[in-house]
């Protein structure tokens, strides 16, 4: 039950050469730790659409790893702008992202729908002050 | 498989080579990100025609077996030093995905 150790990380809007960097220090950590590889694969693709999703879509954030005894936690807050129709934004497909991101092969619209997929439990709260997420995986 | 044996049986290009043998356990093409995150995995070989150094992440990230940029696309030179910095080994060749894909199945790769 007990939080054992937190990584944090900040998230910087659209910086293409960061993006990632805290995905891969929270796998290269869970792994350092003995985390089963089906189990870190499920966290690296939850933790980098995540990341991503702040790098593209959001003025800047954070990004939380919580590690306990039977459960990881990934957590990131942004500041803005939200997501106007959560339910939309959850559909396969649904993208906002500018052409010049798609060319990158981002914006397929399937972020979401592969954290909701690939976690748990999977919560998210938007606002015009910001989005967070919360993905619980089960160890 | 040794990197280089498995480039000449294949016609590829070495542009970045981790000093691991090769361990190729599948493949996935394609070039959208989020769907290559949730379908390709450990030890699978991707096929793309993507080149900037994002593509990195996303195979350190699924501790993918190598990437092989496909239809002579140039590779950018900031995504070739992240390659190195992540021990990813990227070929590239002049073929198409399809072209690949089928000599990786006469290897018996599937
Ligand atoms: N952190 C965020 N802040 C603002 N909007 C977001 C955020 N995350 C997602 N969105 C919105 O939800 C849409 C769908 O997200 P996602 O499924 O990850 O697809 P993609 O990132 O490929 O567009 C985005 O296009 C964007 O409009
Ligand atoms: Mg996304």
């Amino acid at each position: 039950m007990d939080l054992l150790k937190r990584l944090s990380y900040h998230v910087l809007s659209n910086n293409f050469i960061k993006a990632g960097k805290g995905s891969s220090d929270i796998k290269s950590n869970l792994k350092s730790i003995g985390i089963d590889s089906d189990i870190l694969r499920k966290i690296a693709i939850v933790c980098y659409e995540a990341e991503m999703n702040i790098v593209i879509h959001s003025l800047g954030g954070n990004l939380h790893c919580d590690i306990y005894e039977e459960k990881i936690v990934i957590l990131t807050e942004d500041i803005g702008p939200g997501i106007p129709d959560i339910e939309l934004a959850m559909t396969e497909g649904f993208s906002t992202a500018p052409d010049s991101v798609r060319e990158l092969g981002f914006g397929a619209g399937m972020g979401l729908p592969n954290m909701k997929r690939y976690s748990d439990i999977f919560e998210i709260n938007s606002s015009i002050k910001g989005t967070n997420i919360k993905m619980t995986i089960l160890l | 498989m040794n990197a280089k044996d498995f480039a000449e049986k294949l016609n590829l290009d070495i542009l970045v080579k981790n000093e691991n043998e090769l361990n190729i356990e599948g493949v996935y093409i394609g070039d959208l990100l989020s769907i290559v995150m949730s379908k390709a995995k450990k030890n699978y070989t991707w096929i793309t025609i993507q080149t900037h150094m994002n593509i990195m992440a996303v195979a350190e990230l699924l501790d993918l077996s190598c990437i092989i940029v496909v239809e002579d696309m140039e590779v950018e030179e900031d995504a070739l030093i992240k390659a190195d910095e992540l021990n990813i080994t990227v070929f590239k060749t002049k073929e198409s995905a399809y072209e690949v894909a089928c000599k990786l199945c006469k290897l018996g790769i599937k």
